[in-house]
């Protein structure tokens, strides 16, 4: 789960990380009240979860009150990347003199939490990866252990820091530690960290994304999950406990298991070519009960870009025949014209497509293999258009 | 021979007294698994599929002598069946638990990497040797005994590959699913060299997806140190990046973790990667 900027240096701010002394706002008449009390000019800052904010206009520095609510004006409602802005942090503009990089992320090949630090803060971590990698000091984090002060003194020195700063940078690395740790966050990132003018240290932005599967213990951070910021079919799978993933193509998919999810998606893009592709990425989970199948097909046909659906279910534990049905029950439930090819593998496979085929509905065709479904829908797609 | 587990394998199952543990216990032993006991705390003393039932590890491998563990635990307790199952010596782990929390996985990782017990998984299938035995949820019939060795991170997918594999009448050594977490156990290349080893195993075939750069260091062992050939597949060349796809690990991050990167890997290493798991047993011939 993606934590905006302010919800990620507010709970920096939490851990005795210094941030800007800004507040959010949904008005303009607000961001003019707040760069009024704040005094001087201010920094306009869009708060959706996509990058590149800046380049498309959700960044702006305004001089006085006046300005700002003109220009809180076109960013409120303003459309980046397919969100729209509903919410603005209002930030002091800083005077900003150094551009530091520090983040916390995971090292899989390691099995550790890793801790990077760049002299080249203010682009993206992995655009410094790409161009100058050596400018990048890294330090494994043993879990038992934590963050050591000489690890956080080795970043430092990596990075080529002033000696005044030490003592500030490596108490905010070690805040930074103690704050991911403490929210399950699978990445903390501070960047940039700047220097200003009067020689402070200050997060000037923050990125946090929290473990999904940990948020059962950390339930004030479940809440501040912001469903305007996804589709809102991914809000209705997530609690119907399917794990879905809106895209651009228009064959909607339902699969059990991730990984053949992934696969039955590649095959619509292998036969459909650049035109046509996968609608959406959908796993059903294990037993495609009727009414876990129903709702699965309510969401993918709520996305108008579907023209076709592509059922593959392999059936493992649970028989095919029983599959059959529960999806035959689940279209009953669910009325649609959209054309359907149901493919499933498994234990008694011939006898699930014998009660498809049986049932004799005109939009829904059945498949033996992988291959053949995915050639069908792709067809089945292209003829809808 | 086979690796990992075979008809020798003294099985625990851990949370055998669950919903999960309990039917995914009758499966194993239907399939001739052997099955010694298994362990609820709290439940000591009772018996489940007719299998004795103890409130500690360490109790029932004193009492039965087993020397491999599978973990049906829910995931906030999971760690916790892992350590104690390293503890009590178990030579091999298996945790089919789904949603563990990294950072709890990464002191799980830690712990277990200075003892000789081996984990796999979690959040996996487990492992299958055909007629032998079934530790973890494979469907059994899906599989025949063979020369072919499987691995895979993936749980449906894998058994689309396997039963394509016994349907044209190529039987397995072993079946692996090491898991889509960010963090398991067992990695590709630790279960390569078991089979490159596997005096049974004359084929491997690859099932990897999206993300991380495991099969990136798989196609560079096999460049390095197999002699024996490998066929793979990678799931997840439609998926954008930025966007996990089901399995935590299954995220494209910074550009790195994409299918084309792997699958380039994987060719320069002489793989043959198929386009479409259903082609993969023509390309073991």
């Amino acid at each position: 789960m993606n934590l905006h900027e302010y919800q990620s240096k507010f709970r920096f701010a939490e851990f005795g990380i210094p941030i800007p002394r800004g507040k959010t706002a949904t008005t303009p008449q607000q961001v003019y009240e707040i760069a009024r009390e704040i005094g001087g000019p201010v920094v306009i800052k869009s708060q959706v979860l996509v990058g590149g904010r800046g380049k498309a206009g959700g960044i702006k520095l305004a001089q006085n009150p006046e300005q700002a609510e003109t220009l809180a004006n076109t960013i409120l409602g303003m459309n980046i990347k397919g969100l729209t802005v509903r919410k603005v942090l209002v930030d002091p503009a800083a005077n900003i003199r150094t551009e530091i990089y520090l983040g916390i992320t995971n090292d899989r090949a390691a099995g550790k939490a890793v801790i990077m630090a760049s002299s080249e803060g203010g682009v993206e971590i992995e655009q410094i990866a790409r161009e100058k990698p050596d400018a990048i000091i890294r330090e494994h984090i043993n879990p038992f252990l934590g963050l050591l002060e000489y690890q956080a003194r080795n970043l430092a020195s990596g990075i080529n820091l002033p000696h005044e700063h030490w003592k500030t940078f490596t108490k905010i690395a070690s805040n930074l530690y103690r704050c991911a740790l403490a929210s399950d966050a699978v990445l903390a990132e501070i960047n940039p960290l700047v220097i200003t003018g009067d020689n402070q240290l200050v997060a000037l932005d923050g990125k946090m994304i929290i473990d999904d599967n940990a948020l059962y213990r950390h339930t004030d951070i479940a809440e501040m999950r912001d469903t305007d910021a996804e589709p809102k079919e991914e809000t209705q799978a997530r609690a119907a406990g399917i794990s879905y993933v809106k895209l651009n193509g228009q064959i909607g998919c339902m699969v059990n298991g991730a990984g053949l999810a992934m696969t039955t998606m590649d095959m619509t893009r292998l036969y459909g070519g650049e035109q046509i592709g996968p609608a959406n990425f959908l796993d059903i989970g294990g037993g495609a009960q009727a009414s876990k199948v129903a709702a699965a097909l309510r969401i993918i046909l709520a996305d108008p870009n579907v023209k076709s659906v592509l059922f593959n279910i392999f059936g493992g534990i649970t028989r095919c025949d029983e599959v059959a049905r529960g999806i035959l029950q689940a279209l009953d439930e669910v009325k649609t014209t959209v054309p359907m090819v149901i493919r499933l593998a498994g234990t008694n496979a011939e006898e699930g497509r014998a009660i498809i085929d049986a049932a004799n509905i005109s939009n829904i065709s059945s498949a033996a293999t992988l291959t053949e479904a995915a050639k069908k829908a792709v067809d089945a797609a292209r003829g809808a258009k | 021979m086979a690796i990992l587990a075979d008809k020798n394998t003294r099985l625990l199952v851990q949370g055998i007294t669950g919903r999960e543990g309990s039917f995914h216990t009758q499966q194993m032993i239907e399939y001739g698994t052997n099955i010694v006991g298994g362990v609820t705390p709290g439940k000591g003393g009772e018996w489940v599929h007719s299998k004795p039932v103890f409130d500690t590890v360490k109790k029932a491998v004193d009492a039965t002598g087993a020397n491999a563990s599978i973990i049906y635990a829910p995931a906030a307790v999971a760690p916790d069946a892992i350590y104690e199952a390293v503890d009590a010596g178990m030579g091999l782990i298996v945790c089919i638990t789904e949603g563990i929390p990294i950072l709890d996985m990464m002191k799980v990782y830690d712990y277990i990497k200075r003892t000789s017990s081996r984990l796999v998984g979690p959040n996996c299938p487990g492992l299958l040797t055909p007629g032998q035995a079934k530790v973890g949820i494979m469907p059994g019939y899906i599989a025949k005994p063979g020369n072919v060795g499987v691995v895979s991170k993936s749980g449906t997918l894998t058994y689309e590959v396997v039963y394509a594999l016994t349907q044209a009448g190529m039987g397995q050594s072993t079946c692996i699913g090491i898991g889509g977490d960010p963090i398991i156990g067992t990695n590709f290349v630790e279960v390569l060299s078991m089979f490159e080893e596997d005096p049974e195993t004359e084929k491997v075939v690859l099932i990897g997806e999206i993300g991380g750069r495991a099969e990136v260091d798989a196609a560079e062992y096999i460049k390095a140190h197999m002699t024996k050939p490998v066929a793979a597949f990678i799931a997840g060349k439609s998926a954008p990046p930025g966007t996990r796809m089901g399995h935590a690990g299954a995220i494209i991050e910074g550009g790195e973790g994409t299918a084309a990167e792997k699958i380039a890997a994987l060719l320069d290493a002489g793989c043959k990667v198929a386009d479409n798991p259903e082609q993969i047993p023509s390309l073991l011939n």
